[in-house]
């Protein structure tokens, strides 16, 4: 298990060119967070020159080409556990073009919705903060380190959802950092049981020592509840509707598509590196799954405005992902080879998906004024744009092809099918109706003809052309999913 | 690889002809005339050079990996290269009468861009070479027809729209879980290998049974088989060519089309013979037959009539997968493509009475033959034709459906054309009745429910000209059925060349 988190590769220090890039990639979005917040950027265009990206898709080739690697970096006496594989390299990749998009959407929406620039310069370094926190996250092979970033991680989020300043919005942030910080003491608790049972706390070590018993299992269940909690998964994510329902779109974007993920990626890490037998847990995860996929489907066909249906949206589809607890924990290899491209697979096209979902959905509510389903009559008519993308996003997270949703539902199904775990198969299938059933409902409002007319405001068209791209990104990743799902496979990274 | 050009210029143009028109203006009302005009022509022109090439023996095939184990591949072989065939020309005359049809009115932009991508879906269902490439395009249809189906936006619509996906979007899971138990079974089985699943050993039996259930299920939905055809009726409320478009070539073909993949190219038929699943398959078939035709007979309009016909007619297509032996393989494949010739005029003749007089009863089509001759013309060649009456078309795919019963030693069957086209005479001879010997208001009786003038002849000349063309081919298709290149011809090709031993 621990060769698919790049974890096995002998520890050997990072080539410097590497390292040079690692660090850019680490240090510079904080950078140029804080330039931008000094000169907000008027246009899209400077957002979407930096060209961060194109050295991570550099450091994947690497990895691709030579394998990963796996090594303690020192900053004076603190070491840091830091790993580079396929997986992490493609997550970075990932949140770095979410990030660009989220940015250069929001240069637009700023003006549009005529945000002041002072409030909106906050947003800057703070994204730049969260990037780093996230890519920290991919990175880090060590509890402290990870702990940390997650701290980072909540406490931009937080602040970000704040930025608005109204009163709702604050309220839904301040419940949102209570959540966080319940969150933060449960996983700190599990950090110290670990400690003093076992003295490390690099995940390559804990793997190779720790042993099941009593204390594993409570340190992992503490650690797993607070990451439970901070990824808004059923039952405890009655914090995360709230918090979306006044945030703004491109902040919602990333933390739908990018925040809730990283708690996520974390706690399968950790199920997998520490207590690789659990099989009867394996199942319990699957089941929160199960429930949150089919009730979070339900909250967001019951929901009354846009960006509610699309927040719940997010409890459901999460609930896809922990899927992957049972099917790759106590099954064969062919099994957990499956679910392993699938369980990636459907991050990625979720991550895509619901940011273009969250801007589509941004440009609906800013171009009507209002935030109700009744009040999208007449769109289709005069918001082909927004609502077409709207549409081929929701085309993922239905699973329909040629969707990158609708490639991982075939892995996933097959994986459950090979492994004889019916219950899944069912629990993807009924979760593929209801989101139909939602995302049809937002369209037939769409398509009323004897609405009264509003007056639509009109949008700059690079607001909908992110959204559209991002879309059709998450659309494209189902048939090219051959390239980042090979360099995934078990010793797929390896040369 | 020039081969590989085809099938993606084939599926390209209609694409990118949805693509441009999405992205064009609403006003632009030549610009999109042109662009589907152009881009139907260029789509015919290269099926027919493919179909060309086919004879001479090149190959037309592009593939390439999406994960482990499982490609994306267009392949166009004799029996999907006939399908495109039949969706290239029809998309043509359904295109110049939906111009025709939607003139003046809203929405025409998000209509063709549907329009556009429901083709594009089609002939990627007809060249897809495996089924994984099946399922992506037969979902894409699902997608792009609901718009269509939903066009006019009043509750009927969206409701007719909502029954619509719940049948297609829940047959669409059922047919993706039986697709990947049978990849998970064998792997990735490209159509025409049906030496793998008929290598497998007895063991196996009931597995590939049941996953052939469920891929009828999935499939069933689509073709309408009863009790899977409650959308279709519903249907109904979408404008003219839409209808003509669904009934004729693309969402019930499919499903049909599908059906025949299956038994023929995944199974093959000596396998599902075999394991019986033929004889559920004319059971089916037979029930859906006069089923449909009895509810066909209890209309009171003429769009509903219709559709519970094309539930009756496309039964025959599974009814003659279901006949083991050459000759009920040629009915099937023959009727493909000449339910959906027949079909596709009865419709737009439905379009014509109600656009030109505003006809939507059957008992407002009293006289209509003397106001619009050449429409009613039209009307009773495909009427004929259903019924089954020589020279049309419809006559021979009967003949071969009952020669092809005798064949499969299920005489009975024979019984139940009898009756089909009995009952099929029963709900269409009293329409032609109508329509040619009772007096109506053109001989000074009554009032047309809603007289428009729109062009220079009976109608609009482009309802008028496709309509005519299509009631052409059903005939000469008939007449010239011994010549190259009739769909008969090809059919009997087909099936001679490819499934049989």
């Amino acid at each position: 298990m621990s060769a698919w988190f790049g974890l096995a590769a002998s520890p050997e220090a990072f080539p410097p060119a590497m390292m040079a890039a690692l660090s850019l990639a680490l240090l510079a979005p904080p950078l140029l967070g804080v330039v931008a917040m000094r000169f907000p950027p008027r246009h899209p265009a400077p957002v979407v020159a930096v060209a961060l990206p194109a050295i991570t898709l550099w450091l994947l080739t690497a990895v691709a080409a030579h394998g990963g690697h796996h090594a303690p970096v020192s900053l004076g006496a603190l070491d840091l556990q830091l790993r580079l594989d396929a997986l992490s390299a493609l997550l970075l990749l990932l949140t770095q073009l979410l990030m660009l998009a989220s940015a250069a959407y929001a240069v637009g929406h700023r003006q549009a919705a005529r945000i002041p620039r002072r409030a909106a310069a906050w947003l800057w370094p703070l994204l730049g903060g969260l990037t780093t926190s996230l890519a920290l996250i991919w990175l880090a092979a060590d509890l402290l380190t990870l702990y940390a970033a997650l701290e980072l991680m909540g406490l931009c989020a937080v602040a970000m959802m704040l930025l608005p300043g109204q009163a709702d919005a604050l309220a839904a942030g301040m419940r949102y950092l209570l959540f966080a910080l319940v969150g933060s003491l449960a996983w700190l608790l599990g950090v110290a049981l670990l400690l003093g049972a076992w003295g490390r706390l690099d995940l390559a070590g804990l793997s190779a020592t720790v042993e099941p018993g009593p204390v594993t299992w409570i340190a992992v269940a503490l650690l797993s509840a607070g990451l439970l909690l901070k990824a808004a998964i059923f039952p405890l994510h009655a914090w995360l509707a709230p918090v979306h329902g006044s945030a703004w779109p491109p902040v919602s974007a990333i933390h739908g598509a990018l925040v809730v993920k990283a708690s996520f990626f974390i706690l399968l890490q950790l199920w997998l590196l520490l207590i690789p037998g659990q099989v009867a847990g394996a199942w319990v995860l699957g089941g929160l799954g199960s429930a949150a996929v089919l009730w979070g489907g339900l909250l967001a066909w019951r929901a009354r405005g846009l960006k509610q249906v699309v927040a719940f949206s997010t409890v459901g589809q999460l609930g896809y992902l922990l899927l992957a607890f049972p099917l790759l924990i106590g099954t064969s290899e062919a099994v957990a080879a499956l679910a392993w491209q699938g369980t990636w697979l459907q991050l990625a096209g979720h991550a895509l998906a619901k940011a273009a979902m969250f801007m589509a959905a941004g440009n609906l509510l800013l171009a009507t004024g209002h935030g109700g389903l009744a009040e999208l009559a007449g769109t289709s008519r005069r918001l082909p744009l927004a609502l077409m993308t709207f549409g081929i996003a929701a085309v993922t997270l239905m699973g329909l092809p040629p969707s990158a949703g609708f490639t991982a539902k075939w892995l996933l199904l097959q994986a459950a099918l090979l492994a004889g775990q019916w219950p899944w198969v069912l629990v993807l299938a009924l979760g593929s109706l209801l989101t139909a059933a939602y995302v049809f409902r937002v369209f037939r409002y769409t398509f009323v003809e004897e609405a009264p007319r509003h007056d639509f405001r009109q949008l700059p068209v690079g607001m909908d052309l992110i959204a559209l791209l991002l879309a059709l990104t998450a659309l494209g990743l189902g048939l090219a999913a051959d390239w980042p799902l090979a360099m995934l496979r078990p010793g797929g990274g390896e040369p | 690889m020039t081969g590989a050009w085809f099938p993606l210029a084939a599926l390209g143009s209609s694409l990118l002809a949805a693509v441009l028109i999405f992205m064009l203006p609403e006003r632009a009302f030549r610009a999109r005339t042109l662009l589907n005009l152009g881009a139907a022509v260029i789509k015919l022109g290269v099926v027919a050079w493919m179909v060309w090439g086919l004879r001479q023996g090149r190959e037309y095939a592009v593939e390439f990996p999406v994960m482990e184990g499982m490609s994306f591949v267009l392949r166009a072989d004799a029996l999907g290269i006939m399908f495109a065939g039949l969706s290239s020309l029809l998309w043509l005359c359904t295109t110049l009468y939906a111009i025709g049809y939607l003139e003046d009115s809203p929405n025409r932009k998000r209509f063709f861009g549907f329009f556009s991508l429901c083709v594009a879906s089609t002939l990627g269902i007809s060249l897809a070479g495996n089924l994984f490439t099946f399922l992506i395009f037969y979902e894409l249809l699902t997608l792009s027809t609901y718009p269509l189906v939903v066009h006019r936006g009043t509750p009927k619509a969206l409701a007719a729209g909502a029954v619509y996906l719940r049948f297609t979007l829940s047959a669409g899971l059922v047919l993706m879980i039986g697709m990947v138990a049978l990849h998970g079974l064998v792997g990735d089985i490209r159509f025409g290998e049906r030496e793998i699943l008929a290598e497998l050993g007895a063991e196996r039996h009931p597995m590939l049974v049941t996953i052939f259930v469920a891929l009828i299920l999935g499939l069933g939905v689509k073709a309408a088989l009863v009790p899977l055809h409650g959308w279709l009726p519903r249907a109904m409320v979408a404008p003219a060519p839409v209808s003509a478009l669904l009934h004729a070539v693309a969402v019930v073909k499919a499903g049909a089309f599908g059906i025949v993949r299956l038994v023929h190219d995944v199974y093959g038929i000596e396998l599902s013979h075999q394991l019986g699943l033929l004889h559920g398959l004319v059971a089916i078939a037979t029930v859906t037959i006069l089923y449909g035709s009895l509810r066909a007979l209890a209309q009171q309009e003429l769009k509903p009539l219709l559709a519970f016909s094309t539930v009756s007619q496309v039964a025959y297509i599974v009814l003659g997968v279901g006949l083991f032996g050459p000759l009920g393989t040629i009915a099937a494949l023959s009727h493909l493509l000449h339910q959906g010739l027949m079909k596709i005029t009865l419709f737009f003749c439905a379009g014509n009475y109600a656009e030109e007089l505003g006809i939507h009863r059957i008992d407002d089509l009293d006289g209509a033959g003397r106001r619009m001759p050449l429409t009613s013309l039209a009307f009773t060649v495909g009427a004929l034709g259903m019924v089954g009456l020589p020279p049309v078309v419809g006559f021979f795919s009967k003949w071969y459906l009952g020669t092809g019963a005798v064949q499969a030693g299920m005489p009975w069957v024979i019984a139940v054309l009898v009756a089909s086209s009995l009952l099929n005479a029963a709900y269409f001879l009293p329409l032609l009745h109508r329509l040619w010997f009772r007096p109506g208001p053109d001989h000074g009786r009554g009032e047309w429910p809603g007289e428009r003038r729109l062009g220079r002849f009976e109608t609009s000349g482009w309802l008028l000209w496709p309509t005519l063309a299509t009631a052409a081919f059903s005939v000469l298709a008939g007449v010239l059925a011994g010549m190259p290149f009739s769909p008969l011809e090809w059919a009997t090709r087909v099936a001679i060349e490819e499934y049989l031993p």
